[in-house]
């Protein structure tokens, strides 16, 4: 476990230093999982104390995002004060993204017909 | 207990990372409680549940939110190796990503512009102030994507990490509904539509459903990260 949490943690590091060094618009860890998946890629398989770590981890994703969840508490005056347009913009736009892009998605994997289901 | 040891233990709590951290562990295992009474339906989020109890216990003791991020700041940090970690689903739905590469792209462009733009022009429409508006645009992506280009853009990213975060919730929540009444059953189109629109949040939830869902929407926070950071300071530009 402690070998798998230091390969997430160096992918992260070096994800960081090159967004860094070659001023990426792309957050380290983005780039981490990008460089893991290449080191992955490369291995032609997953050590099974990486398959572990990475199942427990994000077995409990959404976890991790309740402290910044809480960060709500600051801009609580101004969500009241618009809180029919964000409201609208924030309930309406995730709608409508998931749906075009899933139903776009969808629409042209059918064309190709290859079905994403269990195989037959 | 008198007074004096119950303001010892006071100054304790307040100042201790151990509570904000423990806080915020109890508070999530209450919101998977919650989740898991109600028949484990997307409509009772544990994210929403953990940050509503947490808010209120802040309101209620008077404890400030840096404070209390002292703690929590240890759970906030393993976001990071998380986001890493993605690439091992990703790894193993390798043959079915590429497979399904050139659907992927149109769908990436079509989602990432529809997200953006019709966050804007609802809330324009319904007289959102100009700072909220440019705080909106960059709201479907990960969270430090999104404080960055809300920043080029000239918005308040900290408003934006809070939309971001909403519009998380607000996907993890309704997607599947959503999904299934359109009738969209193929697990990559379902994982990418959530990832695309609802980042971290939504493939939190998808990972939850189908481990080709949660890949190919892992792939999509990614993507539309790198996507919105280019578009959108590019269209502004246009305007």
């Amino acid at each position: 476990m402690l070998r798998a949490i230091t390969a997430l943690l160096v992918c992260q590091l070096v994800g960081e230093l090159t967004a860094l060094v070659l001023r990426l618009p792309v957050p380290g860890p983005v780039i981490g999982m990008f460089l893991l998946f290449l080191v992955l890629l490369a291995r032609r398989g997953v050590p099974r104390p990486l398959q572990d770590t990475a199942a427990g981890l994000l077995g409990n994703l959404s976890l991790l995002f309740v402290p910044a969840g809480v960060g709500v508490v600051a801009h609580l005056a101004r969500l009241s004060d618009e809180a029919l347009p964000i409201a609208v913009a924030l309930v309406g736009s995730t709608v409508l993204a998931i749906a075009v892009t899933a139903w776009i998605m969808a629409a042209l994997l059918r064309r190709t017909g290859r079905s994403g289901g269990p195989p037959s | 207990m008198n007074e004096q040891l119950l303001h010892e233990v006071w100054v304790y709590l307040a100042a201790s990372p151990l509570a904000g951290l423990t806080a915020t562990l109890v508070a999530y295992q209450i919101g998977v409680w919650a989740f898991d009474r109600c028949g484990r339906t997307p409509l009772v989020n544990p994210v929403l549940v953990a940050v509503v109890l947490l808010i209120g216990v802040l309101k209620a003791t008077g404890i400030e939110y840096r404070t209390y991020f002292e703690g929590a700041q240890f759970v906030h940090f393993l976001l990071g190796p998380a986001t890493v970690a993605l690439a091992v689903p990703l790894y193993r739905q390798f043959h079915e990503v590429r497979r399904s590469a050139p659907a992927m792209l149109a769908a990436l462009v079509a989602g990432s512009l529809t997200a953006a733009g019709s966050a804007v022009a609802l809330g324009w429409l319904f007289g959102a102030s100009e700072r909220t508006l440019l705080s909106l645009a960059p709201k479907s992506v990960t969270t430090p994507i999104a404080m960055g280009v809300a920043e080029q853009l000239g918005g308040l990213p900290s408003l934006t990490a809070v939309f971001v975060i909403l519009t998380g919730i607000v996907g993890a929540t309704l997607g599947s509904s959503l999904l299934n009444l359109l009738r969209i059953t193929d697990w990559r189109a379902r994982g990418f539509g959530m990832g695309v629109a609802a980042h971290g949040i939504g493939t939190a939830r998808a990972l939850q459903v189908n481990e080709v869902a949660g890949a190919f929407s892992g792939l999509a926070m990614g993507l539309n990260g790198l996507a919105t950071a280019v578009l959108l300071p590019l269209l502004l530009t246009l305007f």
